[in-house]
Parts: C-alpha cells; sequence; structure tokens
C-alpha cells in the first residue's frame, strides 16, 4: 500500500525532501563516470572519427524521449482510471522533460547528421518519428496552459495523452513504411547485437545517468508543481474571503 | 440502427446544411488549397501531376480540420451536451453518429470535389479514381480522429488552431497511407490493394478510439 | 462545494431550494442531475427502472435552453422526444404527450413551424419546457424555471408542476420567487459559517 500511502502531496513533498539529496549526488557520479568513459575510454570510429561521441548523448536522449512518453501514459491512466491525485501532476510535470530530451535527441540526430549525410536534417525514419514525438509533447503543453481548471485540463490532458499513447506504435509503423517507400535502407544502424561492448559500457552509463536526471528533474517538477497548486488554492480562497467556503444546508418542512 | 440513431443524424445534417453552408466553405477552401500550391512550386504539369494526390490530400486534410472546431461546441454552448449526457444514449454512440453526420456534410463534399480538382493537377484518369477512392475510405478518419481535439477543446473559446496541432500527429499515419495508395495506383512501386487495405483498417481504429476518448473528453468537460 | 447536505424526497412532493446568488443552487442542481461528479456520497433513486442510473429518470431544465435556432420550433421537440429516452418509476404515472399539445397548452402552437431563431426568450423558454412534457420522467430538476416567463406562462407552468407532481412526479428547483406548489419542502443553503445544521429527513 505504499503506493497509495504517497497519494498525500503533503507526505510525498516529505519523501522528495529525503530522496532528492541522494539521486542527485548520484546522478552526479553517474554522469562523471559515463562522460569520461564517453570522452577517454571509448574508442573513436575508424570512419566518424570523434563524432561518433555524439551517440552517447544522442542515443540516451532519444530513449528518455520514449520513456519519459511512457510515464506520462501510465500516469494518465492513474488520473482517468485510479484517481490518483498525484498521477495528473507527475504527467504534467513530464511533458516538458520530455519534450526537451525530444529536442535534445534531434538536435544531437541532426548535428551528428552533418558529417554523416552531409546535411542536417534527413526524412529519416526515426529521426522523423521523434520529430512527431517533438510536436506531440509540445501539443499536450499547450493544452495544459490553455486549460485554467489544473484539474479539468489534466483529465484533458490524460486522455490526449492515451489516444498519442495508442497512435504512436502506429505512427512509428507507417512512418517506416513511408521511408522504406521513399528512401533505400537506412543510414545507420545502431541497434542490433554486434554493438562491441567498448561502445556499449559508455552508452549504459550514459544512459543509466540521463535515466537518473530525469527522476531528479521529474521529482524537482513535481514538488513545484505540488507547491504552484497550493498557491492557486490559496489565492482562490483569498479572493472568496468574503464569500463562503463551503455551503450547509438547512431545512425546514413549508406548510 | 434505432430511431434516436436516425434521428439525431438528420438533425445534425440538417444544422450544417443550413448553418452557414459549412458543405461549401469547406469545398471553397480546398479549391484555395489546391490553387495557391501551382502558385508556390510552380506551373509544371509533369511536376504536379507527380505530386497532385498529395496536393489533393493534404487539402483535404486542411479542410477537414478546420470544420471541426464546431462539432461539439454548438453543442455546449446551448446547454445540448448536457441534456445528451442525460438522455440515456450511449455517449460512444452519439459521438459516432455526429462524427458520421459531420462527414456527410463536410467530408463527402470534398471527396466528389476531388476529381474536379484532379483536373487542374492534370491527373490522369486512374489516378483522380485512386485519389477519389482513397480520400472516401479515409477522411473519415480524418473527421474521427479530429474529434478527439474538438471534444477536447470544446471548452476553449478559440480551440481551433490549437485543436489542428492536437490532431495533425494522430492523423500522420492516414496521410502516409492515403497518398502512398493513391500512388501505388498509377506507378506501382507496390500493389495498391496493400496501403489500401491498410488505410481502411485506420478508418476502422479511428472509428473504435475516437468516438471513446471524445466521449470520455466531453464527460470530463461537462462539470 | 457543499457539506453535510442529505436530504430525501417523496414521490409527489417538490423540494424548493433557495438561497443567495453564488450559494451553489445551480451546482446542486447539477449534481443531482449527474453532471458534476460527486466527491463524496450518493444519490439513489429507488422504484426506478433496473440497470438505469438516475440521472436518466431526470428532466433538467436549466438556464439554456438547447433551442437551435435553425431548426422549426416542431423540429426541435421532435428532436428530444425522439432522442431522450422515456423512464419510468415506481408510483409515476405520466403519460407522453404529443408535440402539439404541449405547444397548445403553454401557448405557442403558432410557432411550431417557424425556425426557432424568431422566436422571443419566453418562447424559447417554453419551447424548452415541452420537451418535459413530450417525455415522461419522474424526476424534473428546474433551475429558475420562471426566468424570462410572464405572468400568464408562469402559472402555466405552475399548473403543468402541480400536474407533474400530481402524477406521482418528484420535482426539485431553485428559485427566488415563490412558487405555489403543493406539497413542498424547502431547503435553503447557507453559508458554513451559520450554525451547523444537518438537514433531516423531509417528513411525509
Amino acid at each position: 500500500m505504499a503506493f497509495w500511502d504517497y497519494a498525500n502531496p503533503t507526505r510525498f513533498l516529505k519523501l522528495v525532501q529525503v530522496v532528492l539529496p541522494w539521486l542527485t549526488g548520484l546522478c552526479v557520479v553517474a554522469f562523471a563516470a559515463g562522460l569520461y568513459m564517453s570522452f577517454f575510454v571509448a574508442p573513436e570510429d575508424y570512419q566518424q572519427g570523434q563524432t561518433v561521441r555524439i551517440m552517447y548523448i544522442h542515443v540516451p536522449a532519444a530513449w528518455l524521449s520514449m520513456m519519459c512518453y511512457s510515464i506520462m501514459a501510465v500516469s494518465s491512466l492513474g488520473t482517468l482510471v485510479w484517481k490518483h491525485p498525484l498521477a495528473d501532476v507527475s504527467a504534467k510535470t513530464a511533458a516538458p522533460i520530455g519534450a526537451a530530451f525530444t529536442f535534445m535527441a534531434l538536435v544531437t540526430g541532426s548535428l551528428w547528421g552533418k558529417p554523416m549525410w552531409g546535411t542536417y536534417w534527413v526524412w529519416d525514419a526515426r529521426l522523423t518519428s521523434v520529430l512527431v514525438l517533438l510536436i506531440m509533447y509540445l501539443g499536450l503543453m499547450t493544452l495544459w496552459r490553455t486549460m485554467d481548471d489544473p484539474i479539468k485540463a489534466g483529465k484533458a490532458a490524460a486522455v490526449l495523452t492515451l489516444a498519442g499513447a495508442l497512435n504512436l506504435p502506429v505512427i512509428k509503423f507507417s512512418v517506416d513504411w513511408w521511408n522504406t517507400l521513399h528512401q533505400p535502407a537506412s543510414v545507420m544502424r545502431l541497434d542490433g547485437p554486434t554493438i562491441h561492448p567498448d561502445i556499449l559500457w559508455p552508452l549504459l552509463v550514459m544512459a543509466v545517468a540521463f535515466t537518473l536526471l530525469f527522476f531528479v528533474l521529474h521529482l524537482m517538477a513535481m514538488r513545484n508543481e505540488i507547491l504552484r497548486r497550493r498557491v492557486r488554492t490559496l489565492r482562490l480562497r483569498a479572493a472568496s474571503a468574503a464569500h463562503p467556503r463551503s455551503a450547509v444546508a438547512t431545512a425546514q418542512p413549508a406548510e | 440502427m434505432s430511431t434516436w440513431a436516425i434521428v439525431l443524424f438528420q438533425r445534425d445534417l440538417r444544422l450544417s446544411v443550413r448553418v452557414g453552408g459549412s458543405a461549401l466553405v469547406g469545398v471553397l477552401f480546398f479549391l484555395a488549397v489546391v490553387t495557391v500550391i501551382p502558385f508556390g512550386v510552380g506551373p509544371d504539369l509533369n511536376l504536379l501531376s507527380r505530386i497532385g494526390p498529395a496536393i489533393l490530400w493534404i487539402g483535404a486534410l486542411l479542410a477537414t480540420l478546420l470544420g471541426l472546431d464546431r462539432l461539439f461546441q454548438a453543442d455546449r454552448d446551448d446547454g445540448t451536451i448536457d441534456l445528451m449526457l442525460m438522455a440515456g444514449r450511449p455517449l460512444e454512440l452519439v459521438v459516432l453518429i455526429k462524427c458520421l453526420a459531420h462527414w456527410v456534410a463536410t467530408g463527402l463534399p470534398l471527396v466528389v470535389a476531388a476529381p474536379l480538382l484532379g483536373v487542374f493537377l492534370n491527373l490522369e484518369p486512374a489516378a483522380m479514381a485512386a485519389v477519389t477512392l482513397t480520400l472516401l475510405v479515409g477522411t473519415p478518419a480524418l473527421t474521427l480522429i479530429g474529434a478527439i481535439g474538438a471534444a477536447l477543446t470544446v471548452t476553449l473559446r478559440r480551440g481551433g488552431l490549437l485543436l489542428a496541432v492536437l490532431v495533425v500527429p494522430l492523423a500522420i499515419p492516414v496521410l502516409i497511407f492515403g497518398v502512398s495508395s493513391a500512388d501505388a495506383a498509377i506507378h506501382d512501386p507496390v500493389p495498391f490493394l496493400t496501403p489500401f487495405l491498410i488505410l481502411c483498417a485506420l478508418s476502422l481504429i479511428a472509428a473504435v478510439i475516437g468516438p471513446i476518448a471524445s466521449a470520455a473528453a466531453l464527460r470530463f468537460a461537462a462539470d | 462545494m457543499f457539506e453535510d447536505l442529505s436530504f430525501s424526497l417523496e414521490g409527489g412532493s417538490a423540494l424548493v431550494v433557495t438561497g443567495a446568488n453564488g450559494i451553489g443552487k445551480s451546482s446542486l442542481l447539477r449534481t443531482l442531475a449527474g453532471l458534476v461528479p460527486l466527491a463524496q456520497g450518493s444519490i439513489r433513486l429507488e422504484g426506478g427502472a433496473p440497470d438505469t442510473p438516475p440521472q436518466e429518470h431526470i428532466h433538467y431544465f436549466g438556464h439554456q435552453d438547447a433551442v437551435k435556432p435553425a431548426l422549426s420550433a416542431l423540429e426541435n421537440l421532435q428532436f428530444w422526444r425522439n432522442f431522450c429516452a422515456a423512464a419510468h418509476g415506481s408510483g409515476f404515472s405520466g403519460d407522453p404527450m404529443e408535440p402539439l399539445k404541449a405547444f397548445d397548452i403553454l401557448g405557442i402552437e403558432h410557432t411550431a413551424q417557424l425556425p426557432a431563431a424568431f422566436l422571443s426568450a419566453g418562447q424559447k423558454r417554453r419551447l424548452s419546457l415541452c420537451r418535459l412534457l413530450v417525455t415522461p420522467r419522474p424526476v424534473w430538476l428546474m433551475d429558475e424555471p420562471t426566468a424570462a416567463l410572464d405572468r400568464v406562462s408562469e402559472s402555466q407552468l405552475l399548473d403543468l408542476m402541480n400536474a407533474h407532481l400530481a402524477a406521482g412526479g418528484l420535482i426539485v428547483t431553485a428559485t427566488h420567487s415563490d412558487l405555489a406548489l403543493e406539497k413542498t419542502l424547502n431547503l435553503h443553503l447557507q453559508t458554513g459559517d451559520a450554525a451547523d445544521l444537518p438537514l433531516e429527513d423531509a417528513p411525509q
């Protein structure tokens, strides 16, 4: 029942206070190790030279852009099905972080693409899917911003997030189809079992570091969002000080 | 279908025909989009006939999205949605029927206009038939997916642009398979039926996801 | 929004909700109509059709008329008559009314073929009232039912409401004006600063 215990925002804030310093420390250590390994331990690529090191940022960022959306989808289920009070906060605060990682994946992808393809942008199936994902993140963020009532906005965004989650595989599939129709085989293949351990280890450490970074940012953002909502409630109360906070009823039979 | 469904369909159709002639405006917008593209890419007929199916599909996508913002908003503004929620009819089906009526009023005219506009784009008769057929199968999916956006933005005063932004990513698969099956009919890198059947599948999926998600969004917007 | 609010109402009686502006009369009616989810508590309707939620036994007559200006008055009413499912409850014997008869009772029969855009506010309100007559449902929730009605229409409305009560229906209405209804209970909403008076179940 630990999950439900932390439904209470106050208890959640206490937990964050305890966990956050440790998580931040772990994240810093992981980044130090990951960056050291990717810049000094990992070998140069015999074809791409130093540019291959962009991969150690690009691949974890791309991985996080997907993970972030999955977390939003699960949180949306939490909002709609289990009515967990923190689920909506979690989904809302994950969106900008996800958008940032997606943007990072796109930028590093195109920087990497310049020496590889000779141009910053290629309508490669992967890049295109990630671009669509970025648009979805930005659309969700706009939806949250345009609605005043956080509860309503949360429910609306949850519906859209889930519709998007159902559609993402379809989008991925269609973009792949579209791409193979218009282009020969993909220019690069990073996945696959043949990846060399010298590359794999730095990549894994960086992925762990990025994941930790996500959780640090997400917890911080959730804390801020909870506090922001409290401020909003206090302001609403201040505004309606003359008004009743709640109404009770009295009744007597007529006649 | 039972009486209530037929009555709802008739009412929505009547309303869209009587109010502002939305069907005509949609077709005019479609015509405008198709007209400006040659100004952008140049009057080369070979090029135009090559990208013709894509132009028609993008025009249809934009025309559909622009007409969707009032799908539920008019009914919300005058309290009709509240009564529909209480009417004892499944809201998902209500949404599906409203979408169907909306498509007949605004989507079907686009399909009918497509062959005419194909003339401007120097399309072969076979290509024209293929584009029209794919539009006939694919535009309902656009309406049904767009309904999600319309339901989400129903409380917003000016939700039209946001609706388009929210819906476009979800509509990409429909566009891809619509254009590729039209292309497949003209110069066949793949057989026509493969992408066409996937397009049909997408429409059917949209007929499930669209009403369910829209109904959920409308229920949340009621309070 | 509300605390400690509970009441029960028997067939054939009306509950008149009064209170200052903004106290939540409309919200109470919308909550009863199932349009606003309950934070806590429950709404029960005894003797209704099984497997049917309470709100499908309810006619909600709110501030908005749900009248489409582009359709004729008769088309508007015909739509609601066919779209809205009728509901019956034990002890309630309301019968569906023909649309033209409903128009006749409310004095708008001459507008039947006119587009609703040409109707005045009061006529639209009466057209919206006809909706309650053509589909029988045991519970009527009426938010300021007399708004925009002249004195004659108001007495017609009262006759209709009394007839509904006589047929064993329930009415919950929020109002500022005095309504001459038979068998009414009053529910007066006050601010939370007043003494916490728990609401007792109504007699009868």
